[in-house]
């Protein structure tokens, strides 16, 4: 082999440094182990800085009937009663804590009269739940986290005389193979962006902490990261996605200029008073309350406006309805002629609020619209349309020690680990997913390292292996370029795979996939190693292909339409369909799709509900024997 | 501003490079990064740029536009004249890596020297209790998305190479000024620390890190020259000065 190796050896490595990731690394370091963590960016530039509303945690600081029960009962009718509801459950109860924790470290929130954290409302979301820094609480999570990290490694420094004894950050690198010994994890394997040069990690324990796959799509709110490497990480290694058909489409991308289409309108404007409109100044989403929301959403426009300040005594406003509603209702006033001039709809917070508090409260948007479509959003309102933001699916893991299903020694946290947020996610239940998932993945991945007898051990031929597939690029004899094969692949799934789907378009989008893999397969890079982006996206490709393909055959598998998952030839949600959950593997040449039983319920768990609501998303049958 | 425009790009690494000129098209509402982008698909596959949100959140794309410290994702086309050739070049005071990627990780040393925040010993986490104006000031400087823009234009840094062990910077100065004036930080001694180790000294107010930065932070206003006048009032102050020895604290 003549290209050059590093080679590290560390008893947990981390993929990805966003707020799951570097909350991984801060247990594992904190369980006494050492830990590498792994960016694709520079340290501190993770797409978690995107995240704009805010962390839902229940303290009940600003309205004190909110606690976990409530949060848990919310992210369940968000997601539609598909989600894990371990999982819900341990991300209701531990929210408040991994929030407090972020005060410890430094962060700072906005605060209520009393001094405590503030809390905001959003979709889907009982009371003011979310805790927020204007509408940069991304950049504040990040931030605490990543000085949370230098906190740590300046603390070793004193105490050991190395800063990087324990923790160390690999920024600008990219992983491409998990390595195994048996049916255990024994390293990874990947290339420094910078210089081409390869890498091997040791390490007995992955944390996969990647994010999303936005960049599947050709309108996302995700930046080039997001291209599915830890779900195809898991998938190579033997692990199950599970729910990949739901994707969320967040309703409120930018539809303009061009080049800034699908990036992320945050959901506090209509949190805080802004209203959806379409060309007939209709605010068309009181014509979209779904049967199962009537009770909770106010059908009047005075109704709706008086709760922004009582809302003991008022129903919530209809643009407050989970994001997948949303996004479909203004899907549908677009293609049905009242549209905005630039194909969106109109967002208006100008006549809501005045002009000192709409910057006072969203300082981030009133500067993003200024600067990038030079519209003042105290003074006009925003054209917005839907935007590829998350998604649901994820690695198959177990709730309490984010293990993968089926490969020891794989863990995964955040937005690439799937069941949590269910058929569809609410907004900022995000954030606090990264911290409570990030925070058990550290924890699990420290205890199965400490409980290890035998250490696995990586060896040559696996080396090879991995070595040979990043070199491919550069060895290919006429080859096509991955930028168009990336354009292409963007338009089949935006088309074919989107917001609303049938059936002879997902099998169309089979067909079409399954050309460009082969064409992909043979994807020339041009130039040398160093810092070559071509060569990085020849390489990511191959993940975008099997995300969608994964989402394309779970999509075709599943009958019915339930949060981020439309299909126009079935367009009923059906309660026989919520007793599965597909999962996707990946037998070495194709995605294989198997339906998967999901779990009722147990009994505390049935009893916050009432049985009339009970019914809309259960059969008769599970019912009548009710919880487990 | 649809149609052609002339980009000047730098091509090379830490060892050589030279300027290429390029064509490309344009169209209306795109912003410099875009232009960048549309030239690694289609003419220069392997052309090293550093981006990652697009929307001005993140400070990844930063590189000189024309000279000017920017990010490439907030400089919009139409602020261009018809014809006018664009140079884009890396960040001068930083060591290139290849293209328009430079080597910041001066900054992250720096970011490692500076003490972290000490929260106060007697409140569990839930009981911190500060008002919405006193976090206001540090909440400003929290705004900060580490584009590193004021570093490379500071001419403290970008004109001597010599200074750049013992200055830390304008990122920097913004970071201390945070922890001094968080409410529930508990070392007293950070504008002492910003002066004695960190350089604050050698800032002389030109305030050019202020009009580079893409946030507005308000970099010399609010954290320089505040810090440097509590410094300035106890090291001259004979009574303060006095009261700061025997007191052993140096709570300015």
């Amino acid at each position: 082999m003549s290209q050059k190796l590093d080679r590290f050896t560390y008893d947990v490595v981390v993929i990805g440094a966003g707020g799951a990731g570097l909350r991984a690394a801060v247990e594992a370091r904190q369980a006494g182990l050492s830990v590498a963590i792994i960016c694709k960016s520079l340290f501190g530039k993770a797409h978690t800085v995107m995240a704009e509303g805010g962390a839902a945690a229940a303290m009940g600081n600003v309205n004190d009937n909110d606690g976990w029960k409530v949060h848990f009962r919310d992210t369940m009718r968000g997601g539609k009663f598909l989600n894990n509801w371990r999982m819900a459950e341990l991300h209701a109860k531990e929210s408040p804590d991994r929030i407090w924790e972020l005060e410890t470290w430094g962060a700072l929130f906005d605060r209520t009269k009393e001094g405590k954290i503030s809390q905001r409302n959003f979709g889907g979301h009982e009371y003011p739940r979310l805790a927020h820094v204007g509408d940069r609480t991304g950049l504040e999570l990040i931030r605490t986290m990543q000085q949370r990290i230098v906190a740590l490694q300046q603390k070793d420094k004193k105490e050991f005389g190395d800063a990087e004894k324990f923790i160390k950050v690999f920024a600008e690198l990219t992983i491409t193979d998990i390595l195994k010994d048996g049916d255990k994890v024994s390293g990874v394997y990947g290339y420094w962006r910078e210089s081409g040069d390869e890498i091997l990690f040791e390490s007995s324990a992955v944390v996969l902490a990647t994010g999303g796959i936005g960049k599947s799509f050709k309108i996302t709110s995700n930046s080039w990261e997001g291209t599915g490497d830890g779900h195809a990480l898991a998938l190579k290694a033997g692990g199950a996605l599970i729910d990949m058909e739901f994707v969320q489409f967040h309703p409120t991308g930018m539809v303009w200029p061009p080049s800034v289409r699908g990036i992320l309108v945050t959901e506090s404007v209509r949190g805080d008073g802004g209203v959806l409109t379409n060309s007939e100044g209709r605010r068309f989403m009181f014509d979209y309350i779904p049967e199962v929301f009537k009770a909770n959403y106010a059908d009047n426009e005075a109704e709706a406006d008086r709760w922004y300040d009582d809302q003991d005594n008022n129903r919530r406003p209809p643009e407050l309805l989970p994001r997948d509603e949303v996004a479909r209702a203004i899907n549908t006033e677009v293609k049905a002629g009242r549209g905005s001039p630039q194909g969106g709809v109109f967002l208006d917070v100008s006549s809501r609020l005045p002009a000192e508090e709409i910057k006072r409260r969203l300082p981030s948007m009133w500067h993003q619209f200024k600067e990038l479509a030079d519209v003042d959003i105290t003074k006009a309102p925003m054209e917005v349309g839907p935007t590829c933001h998350y998604v649901m699916g994820g690695v198959k893991v177990d709730p309490d020690t984010a293990a993968a299903d089926g490969v020891a020694g794989l863990f995964a946290a955040g937005e690439v680990a799937g069941g949590m947020h269910g058929s569809n996610r609410l907004g900022g239940n995000s954030l606090s997913d990264l911290l409570v998932f990030g925070r058990r993945a550290g924890a699990g991945a420290a205890a199965y390292v400490k409980a290890l007898k035998n250490k696995p051990t990586v060896s040559e031929k696996e080396i090879e292996r991995a070595s040979t597939r990043i070199s491919e690029p550069f060895t290919r004899e006429g080859g096509e370029n991955p930028y168009s094969l990336h354009q292409e692949l963007q338009n089949i799934t935006q088309d074919l795979v989107g917001i609303i789907r049938t059936e002879a378009e997902l099998k169309d989008a089979m067909d079409k996939l399954e050309d460009i893999k082969k064409r992909a397969a043979n994807a020339k890079a041009e130039g040398g190693r160093a810092f070559n982006p071509g060569f990085h996206l020849a390489l990511d490709l191959e993940n975008m292909l099997l995300v969608s393909e994964s989402i394309a055959k779970s999509a075709l598998e599943r009958q019915e339409s339930r949060g981020g998952h439309t299909r126009d030839d079935f367009p009923k949600m059906d309660p026989q369909w919520r007793q599965y959950n597909h999962a996707t593997r990946w037998n070495g040449k194709k995605i294989e799709v198997e339906a998967e039983k999901a779990k009722m319920l147990p009994n505390e768990l049935v009893e916050l509900f009432e049985m009339n609501e009970l019914k809309k998303y259960y059969t008769e049958n599970e019912l009548a024997k009710g919880g487990n | 501003m649809a149609g052609k425009v002339n980009l000047r790009i730098w091509r090379g690494d830490s060892k050589s490079g030279d300027f290429k000129d390029v064509q490309v098209d344009a169209n209306e509402g795109e912003v410099v990064l875009d232009v960048i982008h549309r030239v690694q698909a289609t003419q220069m596959s392997d052309l090293a740029v550093r981006w990652n949100c697009k929307a001005g959140k993140c400070g990844s794309c930063s590189m000189e536009i024309n000279g000017k410290p920017r990010l490439a994702c907030m400089t919009r086309m139409n602020t261009f004249e018809e014809g006018e050739t664009i140079t884009v070049t890396p960040l001068r005071a930083f060591p290139v890596i290849r293209d328009l990627v430079a080597d910041v990780s001066f900054n992250y040393k720096k970011a490692m020297e500076v003490p972290s925040f000490e929260p106060p010993a007697d409140l569990a986490p839930g009981e911190y209790r500060m008002q919405q104006v006193d976090v206001e000031r540090s909440q400003e400087f929290r705004k900060c998305i580490e584009c590193f823009l004021c570093q490379n234009t500071c001419h403290v840094i970008r004109d001597h190479e010599e200074n750049k062990k013992s200055f830390a910077g304008p990122r920097f100065f913004i970071r201390m000024a945070e922890l001094d004036m968080h409410p529930l930080d508990t070392i007293r001694n950070r504008k002492q620390q910003a002066q004695e180790e960190h350089g604050l000294g050698m800032c002389n107010i030109t305030k050019c890190c202020t009009e580079v930065c893409p946030e507005h932070i308000k970099i010399t206003d609010n954290a320089i020259i505040p810090m440097k006048e509590r410094v300035v009032d106890v090291k001259y102050d004979p009574v303060r000065w006095l009261g700061s020895k025997i007191r052993k604290r140096e709570g300015i």
